[in-house]
Protein backbone atom coordinates (compact mmCIF):
# COMPACT_ATOMS: atom_id res chain seq x y z
CA UNK A 1 0.00 0.00 0.00
CA UNK A 2 2.72 2.43 0.98
CA UNK A 3 4.68 1.38 -2.14
CA UNK A 4 2.11 3.08 -4.42
CA UNK A 5 2.37 6.37 -2.53
CA UNK A 6 6.15 6.08 -2.39
CA UNK A 7 6.34 5.36 -6.13
CA UNK A 8 4.35 8.53 -6.93
CA UNK A 9 6.50 10.56 -4.55
CA UNK A 10 9.78 9.12 -5.85
CA UNK A 11 8.87 9.86 -9.48
CA UNK A 12 8.50 13.54 -8.55
CA UNK A 13 12.07 13.99 -7.26
CA UNK A 14 13.90 11.27 -9.19
CA UNK A 15 12.96 11.56 -12.87
CA UNK A 16 13.02 8.20 -14.62
CA UNK A 17 12.27 6.18 -11.51
CA UNK A 18 9.83 3.45 -12.49
CA UNK A 19 8.70 2.29 -9.05
CA UNK A 20 9.48 1.18 -5.55
CA UNK A 21 10.10 -2.35 -4.21
CA UNK A 22 10.82 -4.11 -0.96
CA UNK A 23 9.19 -1.57 1.36
CA UNK A 24 9.45 -2.82 4.95
CA UNK A 25 8.89 -1.08 8.26
CA UNK A 26 12.09 -1.12 10.35
CA UNK A 27 10.82 0.47 13.52
CA UNK A 28 8.28 2.81 14.86
CA UNK A 29 5.74 3.64 17.48
CA UNK A 30 2.41 5.24 16.71
CA UNK A 31 3.82 8.66 15.92
CA UNK A 32 7.08 7.99 14.05
CA UNK A 33 8.11 5.27 11.60
CA UNK A 34 11.22 4.25 9.68
CA UNK A 35 10.83 2.32 6.39
CA UNK A 36 13.42 0.84 4.08
CA UNK A 37 12.75 0.48 0.35
CA UNK A 38 14.44 0.40 -3.06
CA UNK A 39 13.89 2.95 -5.81
CA UNK A 40 13.80 1.17 -9.20
CA UNK A 41 15.60 3.22 -11.82
CA UNK A 42 17.02 2.36 -15.27
CA UNK A 43 20.46 3.58 -14.05
CA UNK A 44 20.37 1.15 -11.12
CA UNK A 45 18.48 0.50 -7.91
CA UNK A 46 18.81 3.10 -5.17
CA UNK A 47 18.52 2.04 -1.53
CA UNK A 48 16.40 4.49 0.44
CA UNK A 49 15.01 5.11 3.92
CA UNK A 50 11.78 6.92 4.76
CA UNK A 51 11.51 8.55 8.16
CA UNK A 52 8.06 9.94 8.76
CA UNK A 53 5.23 10.80 11.08
CA UNK A 54 2.20 9.23 9.34
CA UNK A 55 -0.68 11.52 8.35
CA UNK A 56 -2.43 12.75 11.51
CA UNK A 57 0.69 12.50 13.70
CA UNK A 58 2.33 15.85 13.03
CA UNK A 59 3.11 17.08 16.52
CA UNK A 60 6.43 16.06 17.99
CA UNK A 61 7.00 15.65 21.74
CA UNK A 62 8.53 18.70 23.40
CA UNK A 63 12.16 17.50 23.37
CA UNK A 64 12.11 16.43 19.73
CA UNK A 65 13.70 18.66 17.11
CA UNK A 66 11.03 17.76 14.54
CA UNK A 67 11.47 15.88 11.27
CA UNK A 68 12.07 19.02 9.20
CA UNK A 69 14.93 20.02 11.48
CA UNK A 70 16.29 16.45 11.38
CA UNK A 71 16.35 16.56 7.59
CA UNK A 72 18.20 19.85 7.44
CA UNK A 73 20.74 18.77 10.07
CA UNK A 74 21.40 15.52 8.23
CA UNK A 75 21.90 17.40 4.96
CA UNK A 76 24.16 20.01 6.61
CA UNK A 77 26.28 17.22 8.13
CA UNK A 78 26.49 15.51 4.74
CA UNK A 79 27.48 18.76 3.01
CA UNK A 80 30.19 19.35 5.64
CA UNK A 81 31.76 16.00 4.76
CA UNK A 82 30.64 14.24 7.95
CA UNK A 83 29.46 10.61 7.73
CA UNK A 84 25.78 11.28 7.17
CA UNK A 85 23.20 10.00 4.67
CA UNK A 86 22.24 12.27 1.79
CA UNK A 87 18.69 13.62 2.09
CA UNK A 88 16.88 12.77 -1.14
CA UNK A 89 13.54 14.46 -0.51
CA UNK A 90 11.52 16.27 2.15
CA UNK A 91 7.86 15.16 2.09
CA UNK A 92 5.09 17.52 0.99
CA UNK A 93 1.68 17.16 2.68
CA UNK A 94 -0.07 16.59 -0.68
CA UNK A 95 1.95 13.40 -1.25
CA UNK A 96 -0.15 11.67 1.41
CA UNK A 97 2.82 10.17 3.24
CA UNK A 98 2.66 12.44 6.27
CA UNK A 99 5.62 14.60 7.33
CA UNK A 100 9.23 13.54 7.17
CA UNK A 101 11.92 12.87 4.62
CA UNK A 102 13.58 10.26 2.41
CA UNK A 103 17.31 9.65 2.65
CA UNK A 104 19.87 7.45 0.93
CA UNK A 105 20.30 4.11 2.69
CA UNK A 106 23.80 3.58 4.10
CA UNK A 107 24.77 -0.10 4.36
CA UNK A 108 26.25 -1.25 7.65
CA UNK A 109 25.43 -2.30 11.19
CA UNK A 110 23.78 -0.40 14.06
CA UNK A 111 23.36 -3.28 16.55
CA UNK A 112 25.93 -2.85 19.31
CA UNK A 113 26.41 -6.52 20.13
CA UNK A 114 27.32 -7.30 16.51
CA UNK A 115 29.63 -4.30 16.22
CA UNK A 116 31.40 -5.34 19.44
CA UNK A 117 31.66 -9.08 18.72
CA UNK A 118 31.49 -9.90 15.00
CA UNK A 119 34.73 -10.70 13.19
CA UNK A 120 33.91 -8.39 10.27
CA UNK A 121 34.22 -5.35 12.58
CA UNK A 122 37.47 -6.51 14.27
CA UNK A 123 39.60 -4.05 12.27
CA UNK A 124 37.13 -1.19 12.75
CA UNK A 125 36.78 -1.47 16.53
CA UNK A 126 40.19 0.00 17.48
CA UNK A 127 39.55 2.94 15.14
CA UNK A 128 36.05 3.88 16.24
CA UNK A 129 36.68 6.00 19.36
CA UNK A 130 39.10 8.29 17.56
CA UNK A 131 36.87 8.48 14.46
CA UNK A 132 33.84 9.34 16.59
CA UNK A 133 35.80 12.04 18.42
CA UNK A 134 36.48 13.64 15.07
CA UNK A 135 32.87 13.26 13.95
CA UNK A 136 31.58 14.84 17.19
CA UNK A 137 33.96 17.77 16.67
CA UNK A 138 32.63 18.14 13.13
CA UNK A 139 29.04 18.23 14.40
CA UNK A 140 29.95 20.83 17.02
CA UNK A 141 31.65 22.90 14.37
CA UNK A 142 28.71 23.07 11.93
CA UNK A 143 28.12 26.72 10.97
CA UNK A 144 25.60 28.20 13.41
CA UNK A 145 24.08 30.52 10.81
CA UNK A 146 22.78 27.61 8.72
CA UNK A 147 21.29 25.58 11.57
CA UNK A 148 17.53 25.21 12.07
CA UNK A 149 15.74 26.50 15.15
CA UNK A 150 16.33 24.13 18.10
CA UNK A 151 15.76 24.24 21.85
CA UNK A 152 18.67 25.53 23.92
CA UNK A 153 19.76 23.52 26.95
CA UNK A 154 22.13 24.06 29.87
CA UNK A 155 23.29 21.65 32.55
CA UNK A 156 21.06 23.44 35.07
CA UNK A 157 17.96 23.10 32.85
CA UNK A 158 18.74 19.47 32.17
CA UNK A 159 19.04 18.68 35.91
CA UNK A 160 15.68 20.40 36.45
CA UNK A 161 14.01 18.42 33.66
CA UNK A 162 15.39 15.13 34.95
CA UNK A 163 14.34 15.88 38.51
CA UNK A 164 10.80 16.84 37.43
CA UNK A 165 10.44 13.66 35.42
CA UNK A 166 11.81 11.47 38.21
CA UNK A 167 9.50 13.09 40.80
CA UNK A 168 6.48 12.54 38.53
CA UNK A 169 6.95 8.76 38.92
CA UNK A 170 6.38 9.06 42.69
CA UNK A 171 8.67 6.12 43.43
CA UNK A 172 11.55 6.83 45.84
CA UNK A 173 15.03 5.93 44.61
CA UNK A 174 17.76 6.99 47.05
CA UNK A 175 20.52 6.39 44.46
CA UNK A 176 18.82 8.75 41.97
CA UNK A 177 18.48 11.33 44.77
CA UNK A 178 22.21 11.01 45.45
CA UNK A 179 22.94 11.51 41.76
CA UNK A 180 20.64 14.56 41.51
CA UNK A 181 22.32 16.06 44.55
CA UNK A 182 25.77 15.37 43.06
CA UNK A 183 24.76 16.94 39.76
CA UNK A 184 23.47 20.09 41.48
CA UNK A 185 26.66 20.31 43.57
CA UNK A 186 28.88 19.82 40.49
CA UNK A 187 26.90 21.84 37.93
CA UNK A 188 29.66 23.45 35.87
CA UNK A 189 27.40 26.32 34.75
CA UNK A 190 26.86 27.41 31.17
CA UNK A 191 29.62 26.33 28.78
CA UNK A 192 31.93 28.97 27.30
CA UNK A 193 30.84 27.89 23.87
CA UNK A 194 27.30 26.90 22.90
CA UNK A 195 27.19 24.62 19.85
CA UNK A 196 24.93 22.20 18.08
CA UNK A 197 24.69 19.03 20.22
CA UNK A 198 23.58 15.79 18.54
CA UNK A 199 21.90 14.72 21.76
CA UNK A 200 21.83 10.95 21.16
CA UNK A 201 25.36 10.16 19.98
CA UNK A 202 25.69 6.43 20.81
CA UNK A 203 25.23 2.86 19.58
CA UNK A 204 22.03 2.41 17.66
CA UNK A 205 22.36 5.78 15.99
CA UNK A 206 25.72 5.03 14.35
CA UNK A 207 26.09 2.94 11.20
CA UNK A 208 29.37 1.03 11.37
CA UNK A 209 31.06 -0.85 8.54
CA UNK A 210 34.20 -2.98 8.46
CA UNK A 211 36.03 0.29 7.68
CA UNK A 212 34.61 2.24 10.63
CA UNK A 213 31.92 4.92 11.07
CA UNK A 214 29.74 5.33 8.00
CA UNK A 215 26.87 7.46 9.23
CA UNK A 216 25.42 9.29 12.20
CA UNK A 217 21.64 8.98 12.39
CA UNK A 218 18.70 10.22 14.42
CA UNK A 219 18.92 13.93 15.12
CA UNK A 220 15.63 13.82 17.02
CA UNK A 221 17.21 15.10 20.25
CA UNK A 222 19.49 17.69 18.64
CA UNK A 223 19.70 20.99 20.51
CA UNK A 224 22.05 23.85 21.31
CA UNK A 225 24.16 23.45 24.41
CA UNK A 226 27.44 22.28 25.92
CA UNK A 227 29.35 20.29 23.26
CA UNK A 228 30.86 18.11 26.02
CA UNK A 229 27.39 16.55 26.47
CA UNK A 230 27.84 14.36 23.36
CA UNK A 231 31.22 13.10 24.62
CA UNK A 232 29.79 12.25 28.05
CA UNK A 233 26.72 10.48 26.64
CA UNK A 234 28.72 8.10 24.45
CA UNK A 235 30.73 7.08 27.56
CA UNK A 236 27.64 6.06 29.59
CA UNK A 237 28.10 2.45 30.73
CA UNK A 238 24.69 1.43 29.38
CA UNK A 239 26.17 1.71 25.83
CA UNK A 240 29.20 -0.50 26.56
CA UNK A 241 27.21 -3.72 26.29
CA UNK A 242 29.36 -5.64 28.74
CA UNK A 243 32.73 -4.24 27.63
CA UNK A 244 32.86 -2.07 30.74
CA UNK A 245 36.59 -1.33 30.60
CA UNK A 246 36.23 0.39 27.22
CA UNK A 247 34.26 3.50 28.16
CA UNK A 248 33.53 4.69 24.62
CA UNK A 249 30.76 2.41 23.36
CA UNK A 250 32.57 -0.72 24.58
CA UNK A 251 35.22 -0.30 21.87
CA UNK A 252 37.58 2.48 22.91
CA UNK A 253 39.13 4.74 25.52
CA UNK A 254 38.33 8.29 26.50
CA UNK A 255 41.89 9.22 25.51
CA UNK A 256 41.27 8.04 21.93
CA UNK A 257 37.91 9.84 21.77
CA UNK A 258 39.46 13.05 23.08
CA UNK A 259 42.48 12.78 20.76
CA UNK A 260 40.19 12.44 17.73
CA UNK A 261 38.16 15.41 18.94
CA UNK A 262 41.22 17.61 19.47
CA UNK A 263 42.73 16.69 16.10
CA UNK A 264 40.31 19.22 14.65
CA UNK A 265 41.54 22.05 16.85
CA UNK A 266 38.59 21.88 19.26
CA UNK A 267 39.25 21.43 23.00
CA UNK A 268 37.95 18.76 25.38
CA UNK A 269 37.05 19.58 28.99
CA UNK A 270 37.33 16.17 30.75
CA UNK A 271 35.65 17.42 33.94
CA UNK A 272 32.59 18.50 31.98
CA UNK A 273 32.61 15.22 30.04
CA UNK A 274 32.52 13.31 33.34
CA UNK A 275 29.68 15.51 34.59
CA UNK A 276 27.66 14.67 31.46
CA UNK A 277 28.47 10.98 31.85
CA UNK A 278 26.88 11.03 35.31
CA UNK A 279 23.94 13.04 33.92
CA UNK A 280 23.60 10.59 31.03
CA UNK A 281 23.64 7.57 33.32
CA UNK A 282 20.85 9.10 35.40
CA UNK A 283 19.00 10.14 32.24
CA UNK A 284 18.95 6.57 30.93
CA UNK A 285 17.77 5.39 34.37
CA UNK A 286 14.91 7.91 34.33
CA UNK A 287 14.06 6.84 30.78
CA UNK A 288 13.84 3.20 31.95
CA UNK A 289 11.41 4.30 34.68
CA UNK A 290 9.44 6.20 32.03
CA UNK A 291 9.13 2.99 29.97
CA UNK A 292 7.64 1.29 33.02
CA UNK A 293 5.12 4.17 33.38
CA UNK A 294 4.08 3.90 29.75
CA UNK A 295 3.77 0.14 30.09
CA UNK A 296 1.41 0.59 33.01
CA UNK A 297 -0.68 3.52 31.82
CA UNK A 298 -0.27 3.73 28.07
CA UNK A 299 -1.63 1.73 25.16
CA UNK A 300 1.69 -0.08 24.66
CA UNK A 301 1.29 -2.90 27.18
CA UNK A 302 4.35 -4.79 25.94
CA UNK A 303 6.72 -7.13 27.77
CA UNK A 304 9.68 -5.25 26.30
CA UNK A 305 8.65 -1.97 27.91
CA UNK A 306 7.90 -3.70 31.19
CA UNK A 307 11.30 -5.37 31.23
CA UNK A 308 13.13 -2.12 30.40
CA UNK A 309 11.59 -0.79 33.62
CA UNK A 310 13.62 -3.44 35.41
CA UNK A 311 16.82 -2.08 33.90
CA UNK A 312 16.75 1.15 35.93
CA UNK A 313 18.73 -0.67 38.61
CA UNK A 314 21.58 -1.11 36.11
CA UNK A 315 22.00 2.65 36.11
CA UNK A 316 21.89 2.68 39.93
CA UNK A 317 24.93 0.39 40.16
CA UNK A 318 26.69 2.46 37.50
CA UNK A 319 25.92 5.68 39.39
CA UNK A 320 27.34 4.14 42.57
CA UNK A 321 30.45 3.04 40.66
CA UNK A 322 30.87 6.66 39.52
CA UNK A 323 29.95 8.50 42.73
CA UNK A 324 30.75 6.09 45.58
CA UNK A 325 33.31 3.60 44.23
CA UNK A 326 34.17 0.83 46.67
CA UNK A 327 37.76 0.28 47.79
CA UNK A 328 39.62 -1.90 45.35
CA UNK B 1 -2.69 -22.73 53.01
CA UNK B 2 -2.35 -23.19 49.25
CA UNK B 3 -1.15 -26.51 47.96
CA UNK B 4 2.02 -27.37 46.12
CA UNK B 5 3.64 -26.93 43.63
CA UNK B 6 4.73 -23.40 44.63
CA UNK B 7 4.34 -20.43 42.26
CA UNK B 8 8.09 -20.61 41.87
CA UNK B 9 8.01 -24.22 40.70
CA UNK B 10 5.08 -23.58 38.35
CA UNK B 11 6.71 -20.59 36.68
CA UNK B 12 10.00 -22.46 36.33
CA UNK B 13 8.23 -25.38 34.64
CA UNK B 14 6.61 -22.98 32.14
CA UNK B 15 9.87 -21.10 31.52
CA UNK B 16 11.79 -24.33 30.98
CA UNK B 17 9.16 -25.57 28.51
CA UNK B 18 9.23 -22.31 26.53
CA UNK B 19 13.03 -22.32 26.52
CA UNK B 20 13.62 -25.91 25.45
CA UNK B 21 10.54 -26.77 23.34
CA UNK B 22 9.10 -23.56 21.89
CA UNK B 23 12.07 -21.21 21.43
CA UNK B 24 13.90 -23.45 18.92
CA UNK B 25 10.75 -23.58 16.76
CA UNK B 26 10.19 -19.80 16.52
CA UNK B 27 11.90 -17.26 14.28
CA UNK B 28 12.07 -13.53 13.67
CA UNK B 29 10.59 -10.84 15.86
CA UNK B 30 8.49 -13.32 17.81
CA UNK B 31 11.66 -15.22 18.77
CA UNK B 32 12.99 -11.98 20.24
CA UNK B 33 9.71 -11.38 22.09
CA UNK B 34 9.70 -14.93 23.39
CA UNK B 35 13.21 -14.44 24.75
CA UNK B 36 12.06 -11.27 26.54
CA UNK B 37 9.12 -13.23 27.95
CA UNK B 38 11.34 -16.05 29.22
CA UNK B 39 13.66 -13.46 30.78
CA UNK B 40 10.64 -11.96 32.55
CA UNK B 41 9.64 -15.34 33.98
CA UNK B 42 13.21 -15.97 35.15
CA UNK B 43 13.21 -12.54 36.83
CA UNK B 44 9.97 -13.36 38.66
CA UNK B 45 11.49 -16.64 39.89
CA UNK B 46 14.56 -14.78 41.22
CA UNK B 47 12.33 -12.21 42.94
CA UNK B 48 10.19 -14.91 44.57
CA UNK B 49 13.36 -16.61 45.77
CA UNK B 50 15.44 -13.64 46.92
CA UNK B 51 13.32 -10.58 47.64
CA UNK B 52 11.86 -11.48 51.03
CA UNK B 53 15.22 -11.78 52.79
CA UNK B 54 16.69 -8.81 50.91
CA UNK B 55 13.68 -6.60 51.75
CA UNK B 56 13.88 -7.50 55.45
CA UNK B 57 17.59 -6.68 55.59
CA UNK B 58 17.00 -3.42 53.68
CA UNK B 59 14.25 -2.39 56.11
CA UNK B 60 16.49 -3.14 59.10
CA UNK B 61 19.32 -1.02 57.62
CA UNK B 62 16.94 1.84 56.85
CA UNK B 63 15.47 1.81 60.37
CA UNK B 64 18.97 2.05 61.81
CA UNK B 65 20.04 4.78 59.38
CA UNK B 66 16.90 6.89 59.91
CA UNK B 67 15.99 6.03 63.48
CA UNK B 68 12.34 5.58 62.45
CA UNK B 69 9.97 2.77 61.56
CA UNK B 70 7.60 2.33 58.63
CA UNK B 71 6.94 0.34 55.47
CA UNK B 72 9.80 -0.19 53.04
CA UNK B 73 8.24 2.40 50.73
CA UNK B 74 7.91 4.97 53.55
CA UNK B 75 11.47 4.34 54.73
CA UNK B 76 12.84 4.75 51.20
CA UNK B 77 10.81 7.93 50.79
CA UNK B 78 12.21 9.29 54.07
CA UNK B 79 15.79 8.46 53.04
CA UNK B 80 15.24 10.03 49.62
CA UNK B 81 14.01 13.26 51.20
CA UNK B 82 16.98 13.42 53.55
CA UNK B 83 19.44 12.89 50.69
CA UNK B 84 17.67 15.55 48.60
CA UNK B 85 17.89 18.04 51.49
CA UNK B 86 21.55 17.18 52.15
CA UNK B 87 20.78 15.93 55.68
CA UNK B 88 22.32 12.55 54.80
CA UNK B 89 25.21 12.18 52.39
CA UNK B 90 28.08 9.84 51.56
CA UNK B 91 29.92 11.05 54.68
CA UNK B 92 27.07 9.70 56.83
CA UNK B 93 28.24 6.39 58.36
CA UNK B 94 26.41 3.49 56.79
CA UNK B 95 24.85 5.28 53.79
CA UNK B 96 27.28 4.10 51.11
CA UNK B 97 27.20 0.54 52.45
CA UNK B 98 23.39 0.61 52.54
CA UNK B 99 23.03 1.91 48.99
CA UNK B 100 25.56 -0.59 47.69
CA UNK B 101 23.93 -3.57 49.42
CA UNK B 102 20.42 -2.52 48.34
CA UNK B 103 21.54 -2.02 44.75
CA UNK B 104 23.40 -5.33 44.64
CA UNK B 105 20.28 -7.08 45.95
CA UNK B 106 18.18 -5.40 43.23
CA UNK B 107 20.60 -6.44 40.50
CA UNK B 108 20.62 -10.02 41.79
CA UNK B 109 16.93 -10.09 40.85
CA UNK B 110 16.78 -7.68 37.87
CA UNK B 111 19.95 -8.34 35.85
CA UNK B 112 22.46 -10.75 37.44
CA UNK B 113 24.35 -10.89 34.12
CA UNK B 114 24.95 -7.14 34.00
CA UNK B 115 28.71 -6.65 33.67
CA UNK B 116 29.00 -3.99 36.40
CA UNK B 117 27.21 -6.32 38.82
CA UNK B 118 29.45 -9.27 37.97
CA UNK B 119 32.51 -7.05 38.44
CA UNK B 120 31.31 -5.83 41.85
CA UNK B 121 30.45 -9.36 43.00
CA UNK B 122 34.04 -10.30 42.15
CA UNK B 123 35.37 -7.27 44.01
CA UNK B 124 33.36 -8.12 47.11
CA UNK B 125 34.57 -11.70 47.24
CA UNK B 126 38.21 -10.65 46.77
CA UNK B 127 38.21 -8.11 49.61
Amino acid sequence: MIEAELARCVASFRPGATGVTGAAKLSGGASQETWTFDIVHPDGTIGAILRRAPPGFGAAPSRAAGLDAEASLMQLAHDAGLPSPRVLHVLNPEEGLGTGFIMARVEGETIARKILRDEQFAKARPLLARQLGKVAAGIHGLPAAKLPKLRQMTATKEIGDLEREYRSFDWPRPVFELALRWLRDHDPGPSDEVTLVHGDFRHGNLIIGPDGVRAVLDWELAHFGDPMEDLGWICVNSWRFGEIDKPVGGFGSREELFAGYEETGRKVDPVRVMFWEVMGTLRWGVMCCGMMQRFRTGPDHSMERAMIGRRASETEIDLLRLLAPRGR
Amino acid sequence: MQDEPTPNELIKAVADFLRSEIAPAIEGHNAFKLRVGINALDLVIRQLTLAQAADAAEAARLQKLLGTDGSLFELNRALSEKIAKGEIDLQTPGLAEHLWQTTMDKLAVDQPNYASYKREIGTASKS
